[in-house]
């Protein structure tokens, strides 16, 4: 089996007073129907990395990639309309923020029940229902209210739950899900990745999870990549990472409070000039 | 001996009829001189409603707060805000953006009347780890982790024996948190400071304080001590689904 998604030589750049930045740099990977993890401090590049393959990066920026193919179509040279095609119903992105994926003129039962007719031809009302149940499944309590309401009338958390809910419902083959998690609470970001495990297990979903949690992300994904200053610095299956081999795998790691820890001093992370070589 | 904060039944309603919000329902809990207590709970539980009704910056609709023994005065004198302050999640929205951090330390002590603001704003540099090359930048030209680093700073100018910390690090990175973790930690021996910690983050809490508090939907589900957390000794539900959750994803 090929994989689905297969990426080398991936850069992106933004112009600067001191010429180009290049802020993703040489990153190569290729993902199957599994859960890979993007993992990094903020800044490092795992938004630009995922917006990239997507075809989303902003019109400053420069892509270029020696290889970009999403079941083999070359997505470098995708015309507007084999976007239109692809993205959505084949391959979607969730968003830190949801005011960039809602549509603030619509409802979001409107936003949702589309999503899913794209899908395919589902008749009205068996729309309706599939909607509140994702309503239902991402823990939102009263799901015709929110249903009925307009993105502004939800709370934050509320708005990413519905957008969540939304991207879930078309079932895409390529899911880049880009710290949807991180401001949910704990208990609730767990419901939300039992959906997207079922959706990697049951329909063979390939996911892209980006998150700066590498505690959550070694829990939930099969492969981490990790990102530093624009590029992978480390590829390791989830189970291995606490035998990391790069420094700053292992700084990040060792960073973390622990409820099991002692109150010592958290160990401290510092750069070595090197990684950015 | 009596706690250095008592706070009892304390209660707080926002607005009134159908836009009532009761954010806090009758919490009470005690900080001794010289600890670290915890408020952990998921957003929207009232935790940061706690400490603002603590500092005059939400009302209290019910129960009271006693400070080293005496009872909070509404409005709240300049001699609560020498005594207790408050340090902020965003740096940003906390810190003027057009101000100088000379400028942002300076305030509090102007206000306050105090003469020795050379040496405080220098000291209170060097105490947050930032030395006096800081003192005539801009927030924008700070990093994350140093902006809070001035939020702190500026909390402590006054030499205040209390602060409250409303989830200090949460917006930073595991990397810089570590470092802001570590700087209170040492702070609060140093200086003997007493803090209210609210976190959502069960693992930042349990580092931290030696006792905390579990809250939900406003109300105060069980008090507990740090060994009690790693002994997995809580007797709420609530608090043992925290507890798993804070393990990651297990799958089914
Ligand atoms: N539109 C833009 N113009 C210029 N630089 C940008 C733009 N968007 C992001 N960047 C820069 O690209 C780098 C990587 O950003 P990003 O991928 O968002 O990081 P992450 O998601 O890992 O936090 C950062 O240094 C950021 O400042
Ligand atoms: N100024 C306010 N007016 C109305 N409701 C408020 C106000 N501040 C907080 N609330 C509400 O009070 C509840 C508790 O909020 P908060 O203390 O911020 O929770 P936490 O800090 O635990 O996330 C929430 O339902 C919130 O929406
Ligand atoms: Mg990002
Ligand atoms: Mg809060």
């Amino acid at each position: 089996m090929t994989d689905m998604l297969q990426v080398k030589g991936l850069n992106v750049a933004f112009p600067s007073r001191d010429g180009p930045v290049r802020v993703v740099r040489d990153v190569s990977f290729t993902l199957g129907r599994e859960r890979l993890g993007i993992v990094g401090e903020s800044g490092s590049g795992k938004s630009q990395t995922g917006r990239a393959i997507l075809g989303l990066t902003p019109a400053s920026g420069t892509v270029t990639a020696d290889r970009l193919t999403f079941d083999g179509i070359d997505l470098r040279k995708a015309s507007a309309r084999t976007w239109r095609s692809l993205r959505g119903p084949r391959m979607s992105m969730i968003m830190q923020d949801p005011k960039y994926s809602l549509n603030p003129v619509m409802t979001i039962g409107r936003q949702i029940v589309e999503a899913y007719r794209r899908r395919g031809n589902a008749a009205r009302g068996d729309a309706r229902s599939k909607a509140i149940a994702m309503l239902e499944a991402v823990q939102i309590r009263d799901p015709e209210r929110v249903f009925r309401a307009y993105p502004h009338e939800l709370s934050g958390g509320m708005g990413q739950r519905a957008m969540i809910a939304m991207m879930l419902i078309a079932e895409p083959d390529l899911l880049i899900a880009d710290e949807v998690t991180s401001a949910l609470d704990v208990t609730v970001q767990l419901d939300v990745l039992k959906i997207l495990d079922d959706l990697v297990r049951d329909r063979g979903m390939g996911l892209i999870f980006i998150s700066h949690d590498l505690r959550l992300v070694s829990s939930f994904c099969d492969r981490v990549l990790v990102m530093y200053a624009g590029r992978v610095v480390e590829q390791i299956a989830a189970r291995d990472l606490k035998n990391a081999q790069h420094p700053y795998t292992q700084g990040l790691l060792n960073c973390l409070p622990q409820i099991d820890g002692d109150s010592a001093p958290l160990p401290t992370l510092t750069r070595d000039p090197a990684w950015l070589a | 001996m009596t706690a250095l904060i008592e706070v009892r039944d304390l209660a707080v309603t926002f607005g009134s009829g159908r836009q009532q919000v009761r954010a806090v329902r009758g919490v009470s809990f005690d900080v001794e001189q010289g600890e670290s207590f915890g408020l952990v709970g998921e957003s929207g539980s009232g935790k940061s409603t706690v400490l603002r009704a603590i500092c005059g910056l939400a009302p209290m609709t019910g129960g009271t707060v006693h400070i080293g023994g005496k009872p909070l005065k509404t409005p709240r004198d300049p001699a609560f805000y020498q005594q207790v302050q408050m340090v902020f999640q965003d740096p940003y929205g906390s810190i003027h953006p057009r101000h100088t951090i000379d400028r942002v330390l300076s305030e509090p002590l102007a206000i306050h009347g105090f003469k020795d603001a050379e040496t405080r704003i220098e000291r209170a540099l060097e105490d947050v780890g930032l030395g006096r090359g800081f003192r005539f930048r801009y927030p924008h030209q700070l990093s994350g982790g140093q902006r809070q680093r001035v939020a702190i700073a500026r909390a402590l100018i006054l030499e205040p024996q209390i602060l409250l910390l409303d989830e200090p690090t949460s917006a930073l990175d595991a990397s810089i948190q570590a470092e802001v973790l570590n700087l209170l930690d040492a702070l609060r021996v140093d200086k003997g400071l007493t803090y209210v910690l609210v976190s959502h983050d069960l693992a930042v809490v349990s580092h931290m304080c030696r006792r905390l508090l579990v809250m939900q939907h406003g109300q105060a589900v069980e008090e507990l001590t740090r060994d009690a957390l790693q002994a997995r000794a809580a007797t709420k539900d609530y608090t043992r689904q925290l507890l798993v959750a804070s393990e990651g994803f297990k799958a089914p």
